[in-house]
């Protein structure tokens, strides 16, 4: 099965002239594959992970995320889609300061309706998994950088979505912490996980196994398809 | 089919709502408690009116039922031309033999003022009224002495005065004993009463007995009240048969009152006072829920940010208005009750101050804090909607 499928996706953001972010754009993320999209600013990177994942519609073109069409779906059942087959990670992390590490982790199951219970439960596993089991007690703030980064990983991984998208997810971070945080994608993608990065990084693209290159909203090379 | 349905939902519990509306209001405690003030003070005041209002009905009511409900007073009303009329001197005593009624006592003119002492200028008369009174009125009215004695039969024949509360506190009398310019002559201060609940318009009188009113300053006999006590299960039949027993040849010039209708009248008087500070309880009120639909409004493009991961994490639209339309609620809510804990101890204060008991009615309370709560759903939808409205992927761009 598919984790994601962009077909023929343009996303044209309005004005005069109108901006086109995107045009015609078509990308199969397979299950199981850690896949980079970069490029230069402005190529449209941004965009296409934020139409992946249901944050943006496109104006034009498919998009199928684990084999359910997407496209010309209600808000809330995109809101759903998000709940319950993806996982985000920001460059900025965006944790909730006022909560654990373990309750920002499980804040990710938080509109799957689970009770908090089984959340927590869940958090703690996904916590271990990205080697943060001691910190589970301890807020963002006192956690480094790279430690908020791997509590934003481990929320994504909590629901154990179809697909992990991660925007710049080392961009915040000094080259030997991001190293570690590429360490622990990849050590993820080994165990199952599919995640689309964006990334303006090269260690990023060097271990990932698929790499599309974006420029002026086109793909302009995409090893898979080589 | 059902299983997509169920699969295919984001959810937000009920109980998962209240813990992010709490946590959102700890997680900035000073915000929280300054923007909850305005609340607590409008709560705060009207639960102070509608109890110091209960408190003071409550202690009206007991001393209603201390002094009894029935007394009436007999007065000459006016005639059907309009002038002036006087009731019988025989009045008192045709009242008095009324089969139902315990005691009768008058009031009549005196054509007299009362001064402390004989260089006090004519014109300065403190506003003092001189009266006759007949022996048996302090009991009637169940009044009581704050110094010596009332008038007997012998002192009524003597130049002695018993005093108003009010009337002794203007001449700047004090004891019994004392004395005062009466009518161009000495007269002995042998009493001072107490405040006169029951007839409040005696408070700032000088009472001297009705023959040495007759004998040394030519008072008619004429009286310008009756106080009438009956038997508390006959108020209204007595009152029926006054005017008649009063003056027999002209009923509709005699005018009968109940003093405890204008006692109750006072009270409404107050409640109608009370009003005023409810709608400014009110005013506060709602310039609270402004301040807090304010916040809100701040906290929404402060944490644009946290509503865009939340649209990421797979909240609807409505799971985010509902969480800050809950945190405006809750906000609210405790701004409320603390109000009420405030408005309850200023009531406390207050009537422990007058010696009253204090009563603060559980509606109160329950109603503060549902109006308060009711405050906060309203000044949330705004703030809730425009968070509802953010676009997922702008917010994460601009937080």
């Amino acid at each position: 099965m598919n984790a994601l499928e962009l077909i023929g996706v343009t996303k044209e953001h309005p004005g005069s002239p109108p901006v086109t972010a995107l045009s015609s754009v078509s990308v199969t993320i397979r299950t199981g594959e850690f896949a980079a999209v970069v490029g230069p600013s402005g190529s449209g990177k941004s965009t296409l992970l934020a139409i992946a994942g249901t944050l943006e519609r496109p104006t034009a073109g498919r998009v199928l995320v684990a084999g359910l069409a997407v496209d010309g779906q209600p808000d809330h059942t995109l809101s759903a889609v998000r709940a319950r087959r993806i996982g985000f990670v920001f460059q900025q992390f965006f944790l909730i300061p006022s909560l654990s590490a373990l309750d920002n982790v499980a804040t990710g199951l938080l509109y799957r309706g689970v009770p908090a219970r089984q959340r927590r439960r869940a958090a703690a596993a996904a916590l271990a998994e990205v080697g943060l089991a001691d910190r589970a007690g301890h807020r963002p703030a006192e956690l480094s950088g790279g430690e908020c980064q791997r509590v934003a990983i481990a929320r994504a991984l909590a629901g154990q979505p179809a697909l992990i998208l991660a925007d710049e997810p080392t961009g915040s971070l000094d080259s030997a912490t991001s190293a570690g945080v590429v360490a622990l994608l990849a050590e993820l993608n080994r165990r199952g996980a599919t995640i689309l990065v964006v990334t303006h990084n090269p260690e990023v693209a060097e271990v990932c196994g698929r790499v599309i290159k974006l420029r002026d909203g086109r793909v302009e090379h995409d090893s898979e398809a080589r | 089919m059902t299983r997509s349905a169920s699969w295919m939902t984001s959810r937000l519990r009920a109980a998962d709502v209240w813990t992010l509306a709490v946590l959102g209001l700890v997680s900035r405690p000073a915000r929280t408690a300054l923007s909850a003030l305005g609340v607590a003070l409008g709560i705060a005041t009207m639960v102070a009116v509608l109890g110091i209002s209960s408190s003071s009905r409550a202690q009206l009511v007991a001393q209603i039922d201390a002094l009894g409900t029935n007394l009436l007073t007999v007065a000459p009303g006016r005639s059907f031309g309009g002038q002036d009329v006087t009731l019988p001197p025989a009045a008192p005593a045709m009242v008095a033999r009324i089969g139902p009624v315990l005691g009768a006592s008058a009031v009549g003119d005196v054509n007299a003022s009362v001064y402390r002492n004989n260089r006090i200028p004519t014109a300065n008369t403190s506003a003092i009224t001189v009266y006759s009174a007949g022996t048996g009125l302090l009991r009637t009215l169940q009044g009581q002495l704050a110094r010596g004695t009332f008038l007997d039969a012998a002192t009524a024949r003597y130049p002695a005065v018993v005093l108003g509360r009010d009337a002794a506190a203007a001449l700047g009398i004090d004891r019994a004993g004392s004395l005062v310019w009466l009518g161009n002559r000495w007269f002995s201060v042998i009493g001072i009463m107490r405040q006169l609940p029951l007839a409040p318009e005696l408070d700032r009188t000088a009472l001297i007995g009705y023959p040495v009113a007759e004998r040394l300053l030519h008072a008619t006999a004429a009286p310008v009240e009756i106080y009438v006590r009956t038997d508390p299960g006959s108020v209204a039949a007595v009152a029926a048969v006054l005017p008649a027993t009063a003056d027999p040849a002209a009923p509709q010039n005699v005018s009968v009152a109940d003093p405890i209708d204008a006692l109750t009248a006072r009270a409404d008087a107050t409640a109608a006072f009370g009003g005023l500070f409810l709608a400014l309880g009110a005013v506060a009120l709602l310039v609270g829920g402004i301040g807090i639909a304010n916040v809100m409004v701040i906290a929404v493009l402060e944490r644009r940010g946290e509503i865009g991961l939340r649209r990421a994490l797979g909240a609807r639209r409505r799971h985010v208005a509902v969480q800050f339309a809950a945190e405006a609620t809750v906000l609210a809510g405790a701004g409320g009750a603390a109000g009420a804990i405030l408005g309850g101890f200023a009531t406390t204060s207050y009537a422990t101050a007058r010696h009253w008991d204090t009563v603060v009615p559980v509606p109160v309370l329950l109603g503060a804090v549902g109006i308060a709560l009711l405050t906060g759903a309203v000044a949330g939808l705004y703030p809730a909607w425009r968070a509802a409205r953010l676009l997922p992927a702008e917010a994460l761009r601009l937080g």
